[in-house]
């Protein structure tokens, strides 16, 4: 080891970028490291890997890897990821969005993407409120909570993004916390291992917005309130739904096999124009 | 030993929080971005367990293995 003084996460970063930007305690940090540590435990290759982001605050992540990555227009990283993996299906595509980027905006593209099991990995990072525009509610704020554009408490019903993607047919679906990020890194390597449409919501904390609206001013008041109220998902399968209010629930949530689009695709186009379709990848691939 | 790059550190203290072993300790007086930054203080409790180098937020801490074992 000749550079001691470094974090093992820093051979994968961009050390000229460093510090990054964001506030002090936040958590898209963590959530960074957890993809590493889930990248290595799947034994993935960093220069197979390309990264996808829309707007926000954790979709500034990508720019901070050493990999190819895109920084696209407001909720579509799903939309072009699709192209990446459609274009090229052996590259490894993941998605880093935020809450408002995934379940705003780009809904239609999430539960789109979920519906056709596409092999995408989608990192949610859900800090439940729009952290770099000024602290309005999110379609995910639980209700109750205040942000700049609820000063009286939101009283919309939020999105469970967890169940919402499940329900729109994704294959791996789990939702971990920032206070727990050796089981997110974990959900993050069944994630890159499943082929087919893969999504890990990483409840985060905005203890800036979020936290400062909801008498939780500290990265450490938000970590501990995301610790002790959060209930793995095989225990709350037997508890009342009024014993879960307020209550995150967390764990792995939909595991299972099935068909993925960019294979099929491809399986179609080599039995429609068989050595014609072949041909025409090689333009692209260089030989 | 635990190496805490102090030029990313940005004193949000996670780690002094979640260390099980209590390593981390706040030092008294700020540093040149004017925070109190955690200190790896004491540093033979640690158990390895390489979590505040997995949590903290800007990739500031090294958990090395002591060469003896």
């Amino acid at each position: 080891m000749e550079e001691t003084n470094e974090s093992p996460f820093m051979k994968y970063l961009r050390k000229d970028r460093l510090p990054n930007i964001f506030c002090a305690g936040c958590g898209n940090g963590t959530v960074l490291n957890a993809f590493f540590k889930g990248m290595e435990m799947a034994q993935m290759d960093l220069n197979n890997i390309n990264m996808a982001s829309g707007i926000g605050c954790s979709s500034r992540i990508p720019g901070y890897v050493k990999c190819d990555s895109l920084h696209t227009t407001h909720g579509r990283p799903i939309s072009f990821a699709t192209g990446i993996k459609l274009g090229n299906p052996n590259m490894d595509v993941v998605v880093f969005t935020g809450d408002g980027d995934a379940a705003a905006i780009g809904g239609n593209h999430l539960i789109h993407g979920a519906r056709r099991n596409i092999d995408l990995t989608v990192i949610c990072i859900n800090n439940s409120i729009y952290g770099m525009t000024g602290g309005q509610i999110s379609p995910t704020s639980p209700q109750g909570s205040y942000g700049s554009t609820a000063p009286y408490g939101a009283f919309e019903r939020p999105f469970d993004l967890a169940e919402l993607v499940s329900a729109a047919g994704a294959t791996y679906v789990a939702r971990w916390t920032t206070a727990q990020p050796l089981q997110l890194a974990n959900a993050i390597k069944n994630a890159l291992n499943n082929k087919g449409f893969s999504f890990v919501e990483a409840v985060s904390q905005c203890h800036t917005y979020y936290g400062r609206k909801n008498k939780m001013k500290s990265p450490l008041e938000m970590l501990r309130w995301m610790k002790d109220n959060s209930i793995n998902k095989r225990k709350a399968d037997k508890m009342n739904p009024e014993e879960l209010v307020g209550k995150l629930i967390v764990g792995e949530f939909v595991n299972k096999n099935q068909a993925e689009y960019s294979q099929e695709l491809y399986n179609l186009i080599e039995e429609k124009s068989g050595n014609r379709s072949k041909s025409i990848k090689s333009a692209y691939m260089g030989d | 030993m635990i190496k805490l790059d102090p030029n990313l550190c940005k004193g949000c203290n996670i780690c002094m929080e979640f260390c099980p072993k209590k390593v981390y300790e706040q030092s008294k007086t700020l540093d040149k971005k004017g925070v109190h930054i955690p200190i790896p203080k004491n540093q033979d409790k640690c158990s390895k367990c390489n979590l505040c180098a997995l949590m903290c937020p800007d990739q500031a801490i090294k958990v090395e293995e002591d060469d003896e074992q």
